[in-house]
């Protein structure tokens, strides 16, 4: 049957490896896990392909050390691939392959199709800047000038966020952990991305602030209907969040399924063990 | 009448493989279901009658076998090969599911759980609002409760709310993992009705009951499990 719609972003085979490899390693033989004893280089991404469809929620779900991170790090630009393709319906008809193009080009992408929103909000937002500023700089970056415009969207976002307005000059060093979250996000946003990338958003963030956190992504999924690629180890924020799910361990997709398959009827001894841990 | 639902040897085993186990639930089993008809699934607990009603909804993969399901948007499609996509497709517009289970979103109150339902399908806001409150009245769900969490309800509303969401939609086919099981006896005529209507309103059933006297009088056809083989069925030709 034919495909009954186009995907939003289609990666295919993308690989990442820190080190050269060797003889040894390079057909994979010699691997312990991901990483070749011998000449030391870790096979962090092994040729990951999926696909993300309009206004869906794709659920990567796997261990530390599984590669999540640096899948989503080459998906932003901030690593570069060591093979792959990538390919964004809203760039070029999804004709170039991004990982080819210039690093001015990845920027454009990155400011004007993306948002992204970082485990750590140092690595998403200048602490010593305003809010209101942290949220202009990514608008700036996609060509806004005018002032006003940029006032009025910052003050949208935070107040979509639930962040109070009257606190938009403040520095978000100044926030809890949940409100600096909620920043990255209003900042994420700010370019009306039709793809998103939230790299464990609410680790670390406790119980109640998490659930804000995660009512908020529901709410925005809901009324901006935008694709979201949602990376965390905890099940429970992919069976809340998540349509579909991708099981990634040592640096493969091992499995991957609708949520409540991979929930329900887990095929892999991993994730049959993932699942059976969950509280 | 035509054929809506197709299930031609169908079996499917679980492999547990930290505990070395290999769970066979279902075994060649085949079922037709024509458009409008009600059909029941009877057996004891453990039988594998719920293993199909996943089978066809997809929270299994289909281990061998096919399922056809005669789809509005995709003509005949086998379940067993159909993307992810394509079945959140037909959960979003043709297929329902309600078990005995609510499983909500936390935080989400009675109204939006059921708005939302009905958004899904691509209807604009103020007709989601109005039909919600709709169906919400029609199940008799106390007004108080609509914008509360459901996770404070009892378990008939819970249930009562399952199946109003369910069933919002106006799905073609709908699949009833034992709804009723934990129901008082009124609960159940409530539940009764409802099916009544829905299946003059042409909405297929594929259902599992417990309770044999209860559906005896809604269905077309009956089938009866054990150990995960059907061990007979029977036709009704007037219900």
């Amino acid at each position: 049957m034919a495909e009954f719609e186009v995907p939003v972003l289609s990666i295919k085979n993308l690989n990442k490896q820190f080190g050269k490899g060797c003889l040894h390693c390079q057909d994979g033989e010699s691997l312990v896990k991901n990483y070749c004893p011998i000449c030391g280089t870790v096979y962090a991404c092994r040729d990951v392909s999926f696909d993300v469809f309009p206004g869906e929620v794709l659920g990567i779900v796997g261990e530390s050390g599984s590669g999540k991170s640096t899948l989503m790090q080459c998906l932003y630009f901030d690593q570069e691939v060591s093979a792959g393709e990538a390919y964004l319906a809203d760039y070029h008809h999804g004709e170039r392959n991004l990982f080819q193009e210039s690093s001015q080009q990845q920027r454009y992408i990155r400011n004007h199709i993306m948002g992204k929103v970082y485990q750590n909000p140092l690595m998403g937002l200048k602490m010593n800047f305003s809010s209101i500023g942290n949220i202009a700089e990514k608008l700036i970056a996609a060509g806004s000038h005018h002032v006003g415009m940029m006032e009025n969207r910052g003050m949208e976002l935070l107040n979509k966020v639930n962040i109070p307005v009257h606190r938009r000059k403040e520095a978000p060093k100044n926030f809890s952990g949940g409100m600096q979250q909620r920043v990255q996000i209003a900042k994420a946003l700010s370019n009306r991305p039709p793809l998103l990338l939230l790299d464990e958003v609410t680790t670390g963030l406790d119980l109640s602030v998490q659930a804000s956190v995660l009512d908020l992504i529901k709410s925005l999924q809901r009324e901006l209907n935008i694709s979201i690629v949602l990376v965390s180890h905890d099940l429970g924020v992919i069976r809340m969040l998540a349509d579909r799910t991708l099981v990634m361990l040592e640096g493969k997709v091992i499995e991957q399924g609708l949520t409540d398959q991979i929930l329900e009827d887990p095929q892999h001894q991993y994730t049959q063990q993932l699942v059976h841990s969950l509280l | 009448m035509e054929t809506l639902l197709e299930i031609k040897n169908l079996s499917k085993s679980f492999d547990l493989h930290n505990l070395g186990k290999h769970i066979r639930a279902v075994s060649s089993v085949d079922i037709v279901i024509k458009e409008g008809e009600f059909v029941g699934i009877t057996g004891k607990s453990g039988s594998g009658k719920s293993t199909i009603l996943k089978c066809i909804y997809g929270t299994y993969r289909i281990g061998q076998g096919s399922i056809w399901y005669h789809s509005k948007k995709f003509g005949p499609i086998n379940l067993a090969d159909a993307t992810e996509r394509e079945l959140l497709y037909l959960r979003k517009h043709e297929i329902g599911y309600v078990s005995q289970f609510l499983n909500v979103m936390p935080r989400t109150t009675a109204r939006q759980l059921v708005k939302q339902a009905i958004l899904e399908m691509g209807e604009n806001h103020d007709v989601a609002e109005k039909e919600t409150e709709k169906i919400l009245a029609h199940f008799e769900l106390d007004e108080e409760l609509w914008d509360s969490y459901p996770t404070t309800f009892s378990g008939g509303e819970k249930l009562r709310l399952n199946i109003a969401r369910a069933m919002v939609k106006k799905p073609r086919l709908l699949l009833l993992d034992e709804p009723t099981a934990s129901l008082d006896h009124d609960s159940k005529i409530r539940v009764k009705l409802l099916i009544e209507q829905l299946m003059q309103e042409g909405t297929t059933m594929l259902g599992i009951f417990h309770d044999l006297e209860f559906m005896n009088h809604l269905c077309n056809q009956e089938y009866n499990m054990q150990n995960g083989i059907f061990s007979h069925s029977t036709s009704f030709t007037n219900s």
